[in-house]
């Protein structure tokens, strides 16, 4: 379902959709140096960030690290306090959030309570002084996109938070912007219809070529959907990426960590071959060996990031592989498709290895305290310094 | 429904006693065939009609209803505005200072309002007469109106109005189509005030208004102090009566009106 994001690009003449690796191409959004200061709290940090036309972007952060504040300063409710934001290569300062050929859709919704679901749809259409006809019929397709056909005729206090949320969503897609900022848009809609509106937003963006920049929680959603993902910490952006390379090549512990599961061993580095390090994580056991295009220094201290289910672990000794390290099972967890092993190595470290369940529960062989051998390839991992 | 205590019977009745016994008289006395107030000399409602016959006081109640609708109406205006700057303003150079003078009106006492009101009349030169009454009102009731507009405008979620400007309206627009719609009960209940307080106001009218024009409280005060006469009570009476009618059928109106959304926010819930 990525490959939705992959076109055919004639000026590039690639089958990728990367604008952001050609060094020609000129964003859509360009935040340069900005920071947003309330009082002596400052929510967004110099921050320098470009995003380009057709992508679907996705903000990933903890909660209070200045999504929404990123999102109110380009729909033009905040000002920056410092730096410049341009629109299509335009300062955008001076122009009113009216103005603005962007929509947002709030998180809170912000759904007018006076206005049926259906005036609320048409509101932004009505603004536009387009005809009737031409209005009904395209709140109609957007309460039709958003299966809400049925309550058209309801205020917001008469329908439930996931249609709320629903019609918030559609009121935003309705006048089909240039660009859409969506904070939290499926957050409250459950598994199926979530996965559906998804590929919905997916779909209208491959045929209106909107700019999506996305605010989510869901990390799996942001990988689903996002041609770049942005994760940020208190105002700063730790990483942008593609989400491949954002959950393989993280640059930090940080966004290691946030973005799925991970194992951290902390050690020091010897080099040990081209392009190969040698982590000695414990004072009595064998380095850890693994590839790294980062340089470092000899003697620099630094953490080995390896994801759970890139770890094997073996009953009996294995032969011929890059990293071996005995431990004891603490802990299994079952996930139905996948179970979680905690294996607690001599120095106290706990790795996880996440194993598919193929076999049925009953002729699977390890269990608690038993003494296993765990493993991993010399690319598997990743070496961070910070 | 719980029973009420022996004590709690007895300060109910204590209480409302003392609040309604005298406009129980009043009304009472206004049905009284004799001239003379305190004999009761059986029951009449000539002075009903009497009332309908007198010139001066049709005279008066006309201007006082055209001052109360007119001023209460500009006041209303003003008073929106004034709360909206105030309250949405931003910080702008001055505005705790405004917000403070706005409501400092409130507790000027009126004879000074009145007088500093008379003062600017007579030093621009403006003949005293409805006009006058009506914008010495509007000055004082203003800030009523402001009062209850802020308070309903800062419990307002802000958000609203980002989102009609997100959706591309004008500030005006984004005012008049979602800000004014949802704090209507505000602003006419700041109406009905303004409206009641001329309606009520002696002190302030009278030092705005001319001999062209007296409103009903100055007229019924300035009888009163020749002696209270039977007509009085019966115009004191349809007063009550309009109050009593006015209150009732307000508080079935917000009543009905909040049954309605509970209802249909049930029916909503059931369907879905
Ligand atoms: N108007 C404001 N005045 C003061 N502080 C503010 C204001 N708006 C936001 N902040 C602060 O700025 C920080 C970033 O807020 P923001 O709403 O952007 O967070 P967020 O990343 O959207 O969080 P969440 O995921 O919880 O929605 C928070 O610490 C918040 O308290
Ligand atoms: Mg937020």
């Amino acid at each position: 379902m990525r490959a939705a994001h992959f076109f055919w690009d004639a000026s590039l003449n690639t089958p990728v959709f990367a604008p952001w690796a050609d060094p020609d191409a000129k964003p859509l959004i360009r935040f340069q140096n900005v920071t947003k200061s309330f009082g002596d709290f400052t929510a967004i940090d110099d921050l320098t960030l470009d995003i380009f036309e057709r992508e679907f972007f996705a903000l990933l952060g903890p909660s209070g690290c200045g999504k929404t504040t990123m999102m109110r300063m380009l729909a033009g409710f905040e000002e920056p306090t410092q730096g410049r934001i341009e629109l299509a290569g335009r300062d955008i300062a001076a122009v009113p959030p009216n103005k603005r050929a962007v929509n947002m859709m709030f998180q809170s919704y912000a759904l007018f309570p006076h206005l049926s679901v259906w005036e609320n749809i048409a509101f932004g259409l009505r603004r536009e002084g387009k005809d009737k006809a031409a209005i009904a019929a395209r709140v109609e397709d957007m309460l039709k996109l958003t299966r809400l056909q049925k309550f058209a005729r309801r205020k917001p206090h008469q329908i439930s938070g996931g249609q709320r949320q629903r019609v918030a969503l559609a009121r935003s897609l309705a006048k089909a912007p240039k660009l859409l900022l969506l904070d939290e848009p499926l957050g409250a809609l459950d598994a199926k219809l979530r996965e559906d509106t998804q590929f919905e937003l997916m779909d209208i963006q491959e045929k209106t070529g909107t700019t999506f920049v996305i605010v989510t929680h869901d990390q799996e959603e942001a990988m689903t959907v996002a041609s770049r993902i942005a994760v940020m910490d208190e105002g700063k952006i730790m990483q942008v990426d593609t989400p491949d390379r954002i959950y393989e090549v993280p640059n930090s512990v940080y966004v290691a960590d946030f973005i799925g599961d991970v194992n951290i061993l902390d050690g020091t580095l010897t080099a040990n071959g081209e392009n190969s390090f040698a982590l000695h994580y414990a004072p009595d056991q064998a380095p850890i060996t693994a590839r790294s295009d980062r340089p470092f220094t000899d003697g620099q201290s630094a953490h080995l990031a390896i994801r759970p289910e890139k770890v094997a672990i073996h009953k009996e000794k294995p032969e011929g592989v890059d990293n071996l390290l005995s431990g004891e099972v603490l802990d299994i967890a079952y996930l139905g498709n996948l179970s979680t092993y905690h294996v607690r190595l001599p120095g106290g470290q706990v790795v996880k290895a996440q194993i598919a369940n193929t076999r049925r529960l009953s002729r699977r062989d390890i269990t608690w305290e038993d003494k296993v051998w765990i493993s991993w390839t010399f690319t598997a991992g990743v070496l961070l310094d910070q | 429904m719980t029973r009420l205590s022996r004590f709690n019977v007895v300060s109910l009745t204590l209480g409302f006693a003392f609040l309604y016994i005298p406009m129980l008289i009043l009304v009472i006395y206004s049905f009284n065939a004799s001239k003379l107030v305190t004999v009761w000399a059986g029951f009449s409602t000539k002075w009903y009609g009497e009332l309908l016959r007198n010139e001066q006081f049709l005279d008066a109640a006309w201007v006082t209803l055209r001052v109360a609708v007119i001023s209460s109406t500009i006041a209303t205006v003003l008073g929106t505005m004034a709360a909206y700057v105030l309250v949405r303003g931003g910080r702008f150079f001055g505005r705790t200072l405004f917000s403070g003078m706005i409501y400092a009106p409130l507790v000027m006492p009126e004879v000074i309002t009145g007088l500093s009101l008379l003062l600017l009349f007579i030093g621009i030169g403006l003949d005293r007469g409805v006009l006058t009454i009506v914008l010495a009102h509007t000055t004082f009731s203003m800030c009523y109106v402001s009062v209850v507009v802020s308070s309903r405008l800062m419990s307002f979620d802000r958000s609203l109005e980002e989102a009609a400007l997100d959706l591309g309206a004008s500030p005006f627009d984004a005012f008049r189509l979602v800000t004014l719609p949802i704090i209507a009960p505000a602003v006419i209940s700041g109406w009905l005030l303004a409206f009641t307080l001329s309606l009520d106001d002696l002190v302030i009218a009278s030092f705005a208004s001319g001999p062209s024009a007296t409103t009903l409280p100055m007229k019924i005060w300035s009888s009163v102090r020749l002696g209270v006469s039977p007509e009085i009570n019966a115009l004191s009476s349809i007063l009550i009566g309009l109050v009593t009618v006015g209150v009732i059928s307000a508080s079935l109106a917000s009543k009905h009106a909040s049954l309605r959304r509970q209802q249909e926010t049930q029916a909503a819930a059931r369907t879905t």
